[in-house]
């Protein structure tokens, strides 16, 4: 692997840009894999790259429909944080922050995660009741966090709208410092590099359209591109989890439903940090381009078509100008959908199916993006042993039939 | 009864209530996948088929056989038939009646 740094930045200068190599090959689909990972998105990839690095499992194949990051790991607002309510969640989602800590020298690649601190905004006596609950579970298990006041709000974001006749008055928030954002297509692009430099296939362009199976066990995938024999499958395929569960014959208790955000034209720098609203459904922060990234809640009815509806879109940008008056005459540049795969109690789904040697990963619904890396670190173990980590044994489909959910709905819900 | 024809070039839905006729889709509510019976006898159930009649869905893309609400008209239910993919809704009827 090429290694990136100032001084091969100065040689590739010098030699006009001409010799950088690809960041990762372009695999041909070999006959059989020890494993296959379903679906390269950022959780895919992280898969592949930690089956190969902590547990020495290189014969692995990252099989991608479109192109690696295309799915929600590119199209999302890309909110990192980990003040979750409940112990199990919060394991899972700090793991993951602590990864995100050192990702960039880990890969030795720039994935730009800037630690600019999560606002999560209060508008009624109860959401501030259940911010302090939450605030103060997540300082028990060793995450930080703050209850702000009104005026601690006004400090950080001088331009909220907090006047108390606002139709939703902004009581406090929340406030984890050590959260933030992170470049998204560069996760992707990041543990794709650092994963095939450790002899990890990736294939992209190659759809799986079947599940084989001999008497209750995977033997391989049926793909665009042939059959590719496995002894072990790990499905990572987000808004496609419950196309995929059909090809193996069960059902999850996911839906899938379109998630759309939009990015304005660029401004000079105006918000350093991340707002978000469940109440009134908008959160947005301002890139390094300078453009508002702008997301909403999902669409009420499930849909795998990669655009949100108008419905949404009218409502929480009526939303952004009640909060944010002074944004009333920003265009917007692009706008665009994913789709979410949501679970009851918006929790993921990390482990075993009714199918042996077959796996799925999947569930994150709208708030994934955070989890990449320690998803990918569970999931890797997963695969290797057969059995969950002791973070995400709690993640498990079986969940549904013991009543043990996981509820992160005042966390997750509508909040990334 | 009512057959839809196929959506005019529109973000927005068009759904046509069995009752009102088409009516645009702020006026819906969503009520889910259709037909998904309660158990008659929940006591004999074991903990998974009652976790798939709870929980589990079809999650299809593709066609969809769905409830909605039409909240701010009539404020009944209907099923409808809608492509997950195209969101064209192909056609709608009552809850009571059998599919057309
Ligand atoms: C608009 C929007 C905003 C969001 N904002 C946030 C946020 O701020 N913070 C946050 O934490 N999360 C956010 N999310 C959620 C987050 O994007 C996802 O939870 C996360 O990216 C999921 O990652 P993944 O790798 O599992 O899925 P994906 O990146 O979707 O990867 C799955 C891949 O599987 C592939 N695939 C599917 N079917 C097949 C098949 N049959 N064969 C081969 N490949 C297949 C797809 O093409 C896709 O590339 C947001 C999502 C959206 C849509
Ligand atoms: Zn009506």
């Amino acid at each position: 692997m090429q290694k990136y740094s100032i001084m091969s930045l100065a040689r590739q200068a010098l030699n006009g840009h001409r010799g950088w190599q690809p960041a990762w090959r372009e695999a041909e689909p070999k006959r059989r894999y020890q494993v296959i990972v379903i679906g390269g998105g950022g959780h895919g990839l992280a898969t592949a790259y930690y089956l190969a690095r902590v547990h020495g499992i290189t014969d692995v194949a990252v099989i991608e429909k479109g192109w690696i990051g295309g799915g929600n790991t590119g199209r999302n607002t890309t909110i990192v944080r980990s003040n979750y309510l409940w112990d199990a969640s919060a394991a899972l989602y700090e793991k993951s922050l602590q990864l995100w800590e050192g990702l960039s020298q880990d890969l030795n690649y720039n994935v730009m995660f800037s630690q600019r601190g999560v606002l999560n905004l209060g508008h009624t006596l109860q959401d501030m009741r259940d911010i302090r609950r939450r605030v103060n579970a997540n300082r028990l298990n060793g995450i930080d966090g703050e209850v702000l006041d009104t005026q601690g709000v006004k400090r950080l974001v001088p331009f909220i709208n907090t006047s108390p006749d606002a139709r939703y008055p902004v009581l406090g928030a929340s406030w984890q410092p050590r959260a933030g954002i992170a470049r998204h297509d560069a996760v992707a692009w990041a543990y794709a590099r650092a994963a095939d430099a450790l002899g990890v296939d990736i294939i992209e362009n190659c759809e799986v359209t079947g599940i084989r199976r001999d008497s209750g066990r995977v033997t391989g995938v049926e793909t665009s591109r042939g059959l590719i024999e496995a002894d072990r499958v790990g499905a990572v395929v987000s808004g496609h989890a419950g196309v995929l569960a059909d090809m193996a014959g069960f059902r999850l208790p996911l839906e899938s439903h379109p998630l759309q955000a939009l990015v304005s034209e660029p401004l000079k720098p105006i918000l350093d940090t991340v707002v978000m609203s469940n109440a009134v459904h908008v959160y947005v922060s301002q890139s390094d381009k300078g453009e508002l990234v702008i997301g909403a809640g999902i669409d009420a009815y499930t849909g795998y078509g990669n655009r949100g509806s108008f419905r949404t879109l009218e409502e929480f940008l009526a939303a952004l100008i009640e909060l944010y008056p002074i944004f009333s005459r920003l265009r917007m540049l692009r706008h665009w959908g994913g789709i979410v795969d949501t679970a009851p109690d918006a929790s993921p789904i990390i482990g075993r199916t009714p199918v042996d040697g077959l796996f799925f990963n999947v569930g994150w619904g709208t708030g994934g993006f955070k989890a990449t890396p320690g998803s990918g670190w569970v999931f890797a173990h997963t695969l290797a042993t057969g059995q969950p980590h002791d973070i995400n044994a709690p993640f498990s489909l079986e969940r549904f039939h013991s009543g043990a959910l996981v509820d992160e709905h005042g966390a997750a819900a509508v909040a990334h | 009864m009512s057959t839809v024809p196929r959506p005019w070039r529109t973000d927005m839905l068009t759904i046509h209530c069995p009752w009102c006729g088409p009516r645009d889709e702020t006026e819906f509510s969503y009520g889910g996948e259709a037909d998904i019976a309660r158990p008659a006898a929940p006591d004999g159930l074991s903990d998974a088929a009652w976790a798939d009649y709870l929980f589990m869905r079809t999650n299809p893309k593709g066609w969809h056989c769905e409830q909605w609400n039409h909240a701010h008209g009539c404020r009944r239910w209907f099923k409808a038939e809608r492509h997950t993919v195209t969101y064209e809704i192909r056609v709608t009827w009552p809850m009571h009646r059998e599919q057309p």
